[in-house]
């Protein structure tokens, strides 16, 4: 019997026996002698939702959906042993998800060669070198309509032909493996789960424009990501995947790493070139743009992780194909990194043109409790805030930047009623300005002063002036800034005043934070008669700011209280009241 | 050529050109607190943002060439409100004690605030509390001012290749310093003073000491003399509104005297003398063997201290022969105090020079004390001198012009080519030339070392052989001719050069690190053009002609390389740690 791969999602994990689905399953495989040729394993997500356990076998790609423990023996006896499908199992819903750039993730082992090659992987690049020219290549690409994944959505075929049309001795093609963005991991998750997808979509880049050496730009806090990478280069090289001649052709590539040191800003391209360089990571001007003069002034192409991990499925199932996907002006997949208040955090995979709603309660099965959503916050921080006026709004790169958001990396966070949009703004720009590299003086200056603003909102000594002042300086950020971080970093304050402008003035005016996170504008005071003077309130607190007596009742003095909280936490009774 | 449109009006330029010198052809001023003419652009202010005809973007003018069929628009009310919300936010992080400033009246930024009728200040004021570093004494960092427009790293980086400024942290909390949080006295830092001769405010300025100087002129006890360099003579001119290029000497004479000095001298007669010995020194080596060739100039305390730093290999090719300004200072605590009958510790020599690092120089080594004390007591920049002028509130400009004090002030055309990059080696060249060859140069102007390009080479002949000579300036430029030398040396190939002249700022001392502010090539080049206007107008254009210095040399030295002369007029050198510690 050849080996099969049995993959599990539990999403409940319905423990029956003391024992859950996956550790049931595999003792039933154990049973029957079959657990060295069948391997199982529980996943996190296997893109189908609402559906019960959902069991997958690989390969053959049968998905079974709604199994139940009783089911366990047939799907073993009957698919595993003979092959045969259980037609009453097979899952009929149409998946949400679309997965081409985490094809392989999770599928294969990401340190075997030979799984990605079986799974269909190198064949891109062998084509390529079977016949195909540079022009071609970058043709084939103009048709699927592929465009930079790292957040400005630029034409990847046209970025390739500037680089392939400069003039250099030598050329470089750089991977860029920076991601920093908050809760975003898409790129993470691809560098692990499937390196050499990105490594052929490296040495097709490097074909295509005219380069022998390609360069790995991964943050330093991705050991596992390095790691795998650096075994799938040395394998590469022992397949004759890398070095010179690859293939029996004319074509040679070479590939190294560099690590980023942390800094956020190395992921913008000129800071990334000057890192790569041993120099102070910060942009430079542009014109000369590195696809005229990079990486030690040589013409160089910088692509994302998750462009070129699309890249090996284009060159197989040809632009055309890819080009199906999506909608008019963006083609393709996105993998966004779907977190905050919904159930199923995790990331997923779209085609373009699916709607926030769609992902949000169709794959993400909705919010985690019964609050209204309330905003979802794309693009990481320089993204904005999309009310949930808009969350039919088809998802691609223009209709999220006619919000005010963008498509960025792929962040998204899903917000409730609990989510305070000042503390939203506040903790986005916070990053920004941690971040920022200190070169110009509007993101320097201008994102530490609009900080200081929301800051004095947040702690009610905002004035209604504030939030002109902050509009001043977020047009001056966009506008004069030099590279994208600062042009950028105003834009969750952008957006959350362009969309929520009352719950600033409540802040403001009211002194209110309607969502509780704003602890300055916090009032905690006692409900009489809730109360039933057990004095636990007066003990915990640290400010000293309870007193009373059992006679007259307990009081919080707000001049002393420090609106830490403690007594609303250990009131048995309900009886401290936060407004 | 490249042709578009600048606020509706045609513009056409070269290709390449960018939008911000683009504009100047239009006759439109892009506000930029960053770009510096001498340095590429570097793009941190945000000032010189522009809007290009069908981009929602600003465009930095600094940095985006023009291209055809642009459509430009530099200024409209969306854009000046930009610009002018980008100075706020900069005066926000800067200290507003503008009167008390260094850059009072000459400061960039507060220039700019003034342009933009900037009120008030509507963010809260967010100063950094960096200290200032006076290590040096000679240039005083004070990063609570600094803008971090960059300029001043690039100089120190880029255009002089010292790598003494860098920038440290990030964001908010960035800040210049030496590499390593270190002082900048223990740094590489060679007090060349550029950075302070580009920073557009006062974060990096001069060691002021001209209270030094004016208490020096009330003390009674003290006995002061001064002296001027041949390149302040034409640049202090433009901190009166004079032409740049304007030679000021005989004013300077007569200021001088009326601000209290009891003797007025000239470095330039300081720079024949230099002539006589290095002249002499250059034949002893290239006519007689005697010492190692290529000879290199070291009249430029920057150069020096950047060979002693980083290229000690070359020591031994150093002319022993101390600057002009010292060889004056020496002579007037000896030769001149025996002359007036003057006790030499009551004398006080100032030296008003373009340049920061001769503070340093006049402590440098045991030898700068060869008169048995201090040879020159302090070192004041042009800056400074103008400063007291108008302090002692004389009409500086309409004075009737006065003549030096012979015995040390009186100088041939050589001695006042030293302002400008390659002067020194014409200088030398005349003299060897007449020396050798028993006759004068057939053309006294060496056209082919004179002017701005990086390095400059020559060839004359002295008793039928060729002398090869070069000349850079800028310390960019050296590294190119040090190792042509290092490379024939080490191969046994013929020598590239036998004399060598280096400048460590550029266009040599008239771009110098004390000099007014403004510096551009244009600049540089109309200073030059008057000192050698000055040098045209001379009768006498060779320093051995000087009769005052061959009066020295019968009265006092004896002849050049003499004893006395190696006593007093020669020094030193020895490698020094590129890092203090």
């Amino acid at each position: 019997m050849e080996k099969k791969t049995v993959f599990i999602k539990d999403t409940n994990r319905i423990v029956q026996a003391g024992k859950d689905f996956d550790t049931h399953f595999l003792s039933y495989v154990r049973e029957v002698g079959l657990e060295e040729v069948v391997e199982v394993t529980r996943v996190a997500d296997i893109g189908i939702y609402d559906q019960g356990v959902v069991v997958k076998i690989m390969p053959g790609d049968i998905q079974y959906a709604q199994v139940k423990d009783t089911d366990i023996k047939r799907i073993v006896d009957e698919t595993l042993k003979k092959g045969n499908v259980i037609q009453e199992l097979v899952c009929t819903k149409e998946p949400k998800q679309l997965r081409v750039v985490l094809r392989n993730c999770g599928v294969i082992d990401p340190d075997s060669i030979e799984e990605y090659i079986a799974s269909g992987g190198y064949q891109g690049i062998k084509k390529i070198l079977s016949g195909m020219t540079p022009e071609q290549v970058i043709e084939e690409l103009k048709v699927s309509g592929l465009r930079g994944r790292g957040g400005a959505g630029f034409p990847t075929w046209l970025k390739w032909k500037l680089t392939r049309e400069a003039q250099g001795d030598q050329k470089y093609i750089i991977c860029n493996g920076d991601e920093g963005d908050p809760g975003a991991y898409m790129d993470r998750s691809v560098l692990e789960g499937d390196p050499h997808s990105v490594i052929e979509g490296l040495m097709t880049a490097g074909f295509a424009i005219g380069a022998t050496k390609g360069f790995f730009y991964i943050r330093a806090e991705y050991p596992l990501a390095v790691e795998r990478i650096e075994k799938a280069i040395a394998k590469a090289y022992d397949y004759g995947l890398l070095g010179n001649n690859i293939l029996g052709s004319s074509f040679s590539f070479d590939v190294d790493i560099r690590l980023g040191a942390g800094a956020f800003v190395c992921g913008e391209e000129t800071a990334l070139i000057a890192s790569i360089e041993g120099k102070r990571g910060t942009p430079r001007p542009r014109p000369p743009f590195p696809s005229v003069k990079g990486l030690w002034d040589k013409p160089t192409a910088i692509n994302n992780v998750e462009t070129l991990a699309n890249i090996p499925v284009i060159m197989t199932r040809g632009g055309a194909w890819f080009a199906g996907i999506g909608t008019e002006k963006s083609k393709g997949t996105k993998v966004f990194a779907l977190t905050g208040k919904v159930k199923n955090s995790g990331l997923v995979e779209v085609p373009m043109g699916i709607t926030l709603r769609e992902i949000i309660y169709d794959i993400g099965g909705g919010l985690i409790s019964d609050k209204d959503i309330k905003a979802v916050q794309t693009g990481g921080p320089s993204g904005g805030v999309i009310p949930k006026e808009y969350l039919d709004t088809p998802v691609d790169y223009e209709n999220l930047q006619k919000l005010g958001s963008i498509m960025g990396s792929g962040g998204m966070i899903v917000m409730d009623e609990d989510d305070c949009m000042v503390d939203i703004a506040k903790f986005y720009l916070g990053f920004c300005v941690d971040e920022s590299c200190g070169k110009c003086v509007p993101c320097r200056i201008g994102g530490y002063q609009l900080l200081r603003i929301l800051n004095r909102i947040s702690q009610a000594t905002g004035t209604l002036e504030d939030v002109d002042k902050m509009k001043k300086i977020a047009l001056a950020m966009q506008k004069a800034s030099l590279c994208a971080l600062g042009q950028t970093a105003a834009n969750p304050v952008v957006s959350t005043i362009k969309y929520f402008e009352e719950e600033y003035k409540d802040h403001i005016v009211n002194k209110k934070c309607r969502s509780h996170k704003c602890t300055h504008l916090l009032n905690y005071s006692i409900m009489q008669d809730k109360c039933k003077r057990c004095r636990i309130c007066v003990i915990h607190c640290p400010a000293n700011a309870i007193t009373g007596d059992k006679e007259k009742g307990f009081y919080v003095d707000q001049k002393i209280c420090a609106k830490c909280g403690k007594c609303f936490e250990v009131c048995r009774f309900g009886a401290i009241l936060k407004e | 050529m490249i042709n578009a449109k600048i606020n509706g009006m045609p513009v056409a330029v070269e290709e390449g050109t960018s939008i911000l010198d683009a504009a100047g052809k239009v006759q439109v001023k892009i506000p930029t607190l960053c770009k510096h003419p001498d340095l590429p652009p570097g793009a941190g202010c945000g000032l010189c943002i522009v809007k290009i005809k069908g981009s929602p973007k600003m465009f930095r003018a600094c940095s985006t060439p023009l291209e055809n069929g642009m459509e430009i628009t530099t200024h409209d009310p969306e854009i000046v409100a930009v610009r002018k919300t980008v100075v706020e936010l900069i005066l926000s992080n800067h200290p507003n004690d503008c009167l008390q400033c260094g850059r009072n009246n000459d400061c960039e930024l507060q220039k700019l605030v003034a342009d933009f009728a900037i009120r008030q200040e509507p963010f809260e004021k967010s100063l950094r509390d960096i200290p200032k570093d006076t290590s040096t004494k000679t240039i005083v960092l004070d990063p609570q001012k600094c803008i971090l427009c960059g300029r001043c790293v690039k100089v120190c980086q880029e255009m002089q290749n010292v790598w003494a400024l860098s920038f440290l942290e990030r964001g908010f909390c960035t800040r210049i310093s030496p590499a390593g949080d270190i002082k900048l006295a223990d740094s590489p830092c060679i007090r060349c003073g550029q950075c302070s001769n580009h920073c557009p405010t006062g974060a990096i300025v001069e060691n002021d000491q001209t209270s030094d100087v004016w208490a020096a002129l009330q003390d009674p006890e003290k006995y002061c003399v001064v002296q001027i360099a041949p390149a302040v003579r034409v640049a202090i001119g433009e901190a009166f509104g004079l032409p740049i290029g304007t030679n000021m000497t005989k004013k300077l004479y007569a200021i001088l005297r009326r601000l209290g000095f009891k003797a007025v001298f000239d470095t330039n007669f300081g720079a024949d003398v230099t002539i006589m010995e290095e002249g002499s020194e250059f034949i002893e080596r290239f006519i007689h063997g005697k010492g190692e060739l290529p000879l290199i100039t070291s009249c430029c305390p920057g150069w020096v201290d950047f060979m002693e730093k980083f290229h000690p290999d070359m020591i031994g090719h150093f002319s022993s022969c101390k600057s002009p300004h010292e060889i004056v200072g020496v002579l007037s605590k000896t030769y001149y105090a025996n002359k007036i009958k003057v006790d030499p510790k009551k004398i006080y020599v100032v030296s008003i020079m373009p340049c920061t690092a001769k503070k340093q120089e006049i402590l440098r080594s045991e030898e700068m004390f060869a008169s048995g004390m201090q040879d020159v007591d302090i070192a004041l920049t042009t800056r400074e001198l103008a400063r007291m002028i108008k302090q002692a509130g004389v009409d500086f400009v309409n004075l009737p012009d006065e003549e030096p004090d012979h015995i040390l002030g009186d100088y041939t055309g050589a001695g006042v080519i030293f302002g400008a990059t390659g002067g020194v080696m014409e200088a030398a060249v005349r003299t060897a030339y007449y020396i050798v060859n028993k006759k004068m140069l057939p053309k006294i102007e060496l056209e082919e070392i004179r002017g701005l390009k990086g390095v400059k080479t020559a060839e004359v002949s002295l008793n039928g052989k060729a002398v090869r000579i070069a000349v850079a300036h800028g310390l960019n430029h050296v590294e190119f001719v040090l190792d042509q030398i290092r490379h024939a040396k080490a191969k046994g190939y013929e020598l590239p050069y036998h004399f060598v002249e280096v400048m460590a700022c550029l266009g040599g001392c008239v771009g110098g690190g004390g000099q007014p502010y403004g510096v551009t090539d244009e600049l540089r080049m109309k200073r030059a053009q008057g000192i050698y206007q000055d040098d045209r107008g001379k009768q006498l254009r060779c320093s051995h002609e000087n009769p005052l210095v061959q009066t020295l040399y019968k009265e006092f030295l004896d002849k050049p390389l003499s004893a006395k002369s190696e006593k007093l007029l020669h020094t030193h050198y020895k490698a020094r740690p590129v890092y203090a510690k």
